[in-house]
């Protein structure tokens, strides 16, 4: 469904995104990891339009979609959500959704039914009339991803939509995610929370220093040597081995 | 809508409707051309002020040379009127799209530039400035010394003897500007335009066009000034580029819909209402204070103290005074 290759985009003297390459199969949760700063969201903002790259190709639905603005990207059913969530303050949640919604209907009434329906699935049903600025983190994020889904996507890139939620509001959106991608849509998520990744990703792929280091089953990748070093800083796997043995 | 708004609102007009003949003739034996003049200009100043506020509070793409428009309008059917012998009825559709079509341009040279904020609010004003000096420069519309409509009280050269149906007609257009407000708050592309103002990048990533969108809206938004314009040079009879592209238009657009609530409906109208009946009240004041002999100043500083008190207690203007609190 989408496939990356040697992606590149670079800030100045920054290679922020440095060759990067990945297939997300559709039907599939695929993640993607890393330690801070690795150049993930910048992947993302890349692969969805918001940055134009400095080289390689993206495909989406075997048609080259590289460089195309996100307003088209998304009409052609790849959105994506923020890691800092971007609520429309000034509107309530129904209308935040409809929003999205609006993209495949220009009727008022259709498109407010389609969004009621979507916001009921990321159990935000009792805060339809509520101000999008009012809602709490956990309620932003279910905006961000009621938002997305009422554009009818194919695929969703999801950043970090679990970042700063407690546990038990983790488990809620790891139970809508899944539902999600049974749906239908396929998902590419970035994510912090190795809980969320481990339990719903079939494929990680893991960034570091804007290049894909490693990739495979989430289990296999957590044990890998250059892995674990992107996260705790070189020897850390040795000293780790050590530890054990 | 809530019922209670419709009845409001359908009192409001039938009030409108009634008010000259309160004021202006049959009731009172008197007839007070102040009182419809005054409420004539509430009401043009209102229409303005709600064209500034479709691109400035609905889509959020804040303003200072809206006055651009408003004299693209007066300048276009003036010289088709004056040099060309158009009927002026006939010019101002022409001066409409002429507004509509300065909008578009505008738009398209500052938003394909990434212009946002403050940044376009700028562009705005300099483009107003560029079009005052470029009217007092070329022979078409006479330089400095301004247009002259020759005097001609007829209905069909859209002129009146009797300043009743520039009344109506600033109330219609009023009414137009309503519509279209209400409308925006009912439609897609005003849930568009609401999405661009409060975050661009997720209306961009939810599939929105944001460059085309602002363009329309700018275009809207100038047709409709422009279509102010015309009405202005009709009854005044005289534009020249200060009163046409003059900065002191723009921040008046720019206040009426601040002060009663940029991005509402009703907004405008309120803000038109409460600036120019202070400015009466200064202007009578002027008058009954021995020590004042200039009511001019008065009326700015009022206006000052007023702006300051709503910008700092009622940043949403004042018909969130109306809306019920949650």
């Amino acid at each position: 469904m989408l496939e990356v290759r040697d992606l590149a985009k670079t800030f100045g003297g920054l290679k922020a995104i440095d060759g990067a390459s990945l297939d997300v199969a559709e039907g599939s949760i695929v993640g993607l990891i890393g330690p801070n700063g690795a150049g993930k969201t910048t992947l993302f903002a890349t692969i969805a339009g918001f940055h134009k790259p400095d080289g390689g190709r993206v495909r989406f639905q075997g048609q080259d979609i590289t460089g195309l603005p996100p307003h088209l990207l998304c009409e052609r059913g790849m959105v994506r959500t923020f890691q800092i969530t971007q609520p429309f303050a000034r509107l309530s949640v129904i209308e935040n959704v409809m929003v999205g919604a609006y993209l495949r209907t220009a009727d008022r009434a259709e498109a407010e039914a389609r969004a009621a329906d979507v916001a009921r699935r990321v159990g935000l049903g009792d805060r339809l009339q509520a101000p999008a600025g009012d809602l709490t983190v956990a309620g932003r994020k279910r905006l961000e991803l009621a938002r997305a889904l009422a554009t009818t996507p194919k695929l969703l890139l999801l950043d970090e939509v679990m970042a700063g939620l407690n546990p038990t509001e983790i488990t809620a959106i790891v139970d809508i995610v899944r539902a999600i991608r049974d749906s239908g849509v396929t998902i590419l998520l970035i994510e912090h929370v190795m809980q969320a990744v481990m339990s719903l990703a079939e494929h990680v792929y893991v960034l570091n220093d804007g290049r894909i280091i490693a990739d495979g089953a989430p289990q296999a990748i957590a044990t890998l040597p250059n892995v674990v070093e992107a996260y705790l800083g070189r020897g850390a796997a040795a000293r780790m081995g050590g530890a054990h043995a | 809508m809530a019922p209670r708004t419709k009845l409001w609102c359908a009192a409001g007009l039938l009030l409108a409707i009634i008010y000259p003949l309160l004021f202006g003739g049959p009731v009172l034996v008197t007839r007070s051309n102040y009182a419809i003049n005054i409420a004539f200009l509430i009401l043009f100043a209102a229409f303005l002020g709600q064209a500034w506020n479709i691109a400035g509070g609905f889509a959020g793409q804040t303003s200072f040379g809206h006055v651009v428009f408003f004299g693209t309008g007066a300048y276009v059917s003036t010289i088709l009127h004056v040099t060309h012998g158009w009927n002026p009825w006939l010019a101002w559709p022409v001066a409409i799209a002429a507004g509509g079509l300065v909008g578009a341009l505008i738009g398209v040279l500052s938003f394909r530039a990434g212009l946002r904020g403050s940044y376009f609010a700028l562009i705005t004003l300099a483009f107003a400035e560029v079009f005052r000096i470029l009217a007092n420069s070329i022979p078409q519309t006479r330089g400095g010394l301004g247009m002259l409509i020759k005097a001609d009280q007829r209905p069909e050269n859209f002129q009146f003897r009797d300043p009743l149906w520039f009344y109506y007609l600033a109330l219609a257009l009023c009414v137009v500007g309503l519509l279209v407000a209400w409308w925006l708050t009912r439609s897609r592309f005003g849930a568009r335009l609401a999405a661009i103002r409060d975050n661009e990048d997720a209306a961009k990533a939810l599939g929105i066009d944001v460059f085309r969108e602002k363009v329309r809206v700018l275009a809207l938004s100038g047709a409709m000034c422009a279509a102010g314009g015309t009405v202005y040079a009709q009854k005044y009879l005289f534009i020249d580029p200060s009163i046409a592209f003059g900065v002191d238009k723009s921040v008046e657009m720019l206040l009426v819909a601040m002060i009663g609530g940029a991005g509402t409906i009703f907004g405008p109208l309120i803000g038109a209402g409460v600036l120019h009946l202070v400015g009466e009240l200064t202007r009578d004041l002027g008058n009954v204070i021995p020590g004042i002999k200039n009511a001019q100043p008065l009326a700015l500083i009022v206006y000052g103290l007023i702006l300051v008190a709503i910008v700092g207690y009622l940043p949403n203007g004042l018909t969130s005074l109306f809306r019920r609190r949650r």
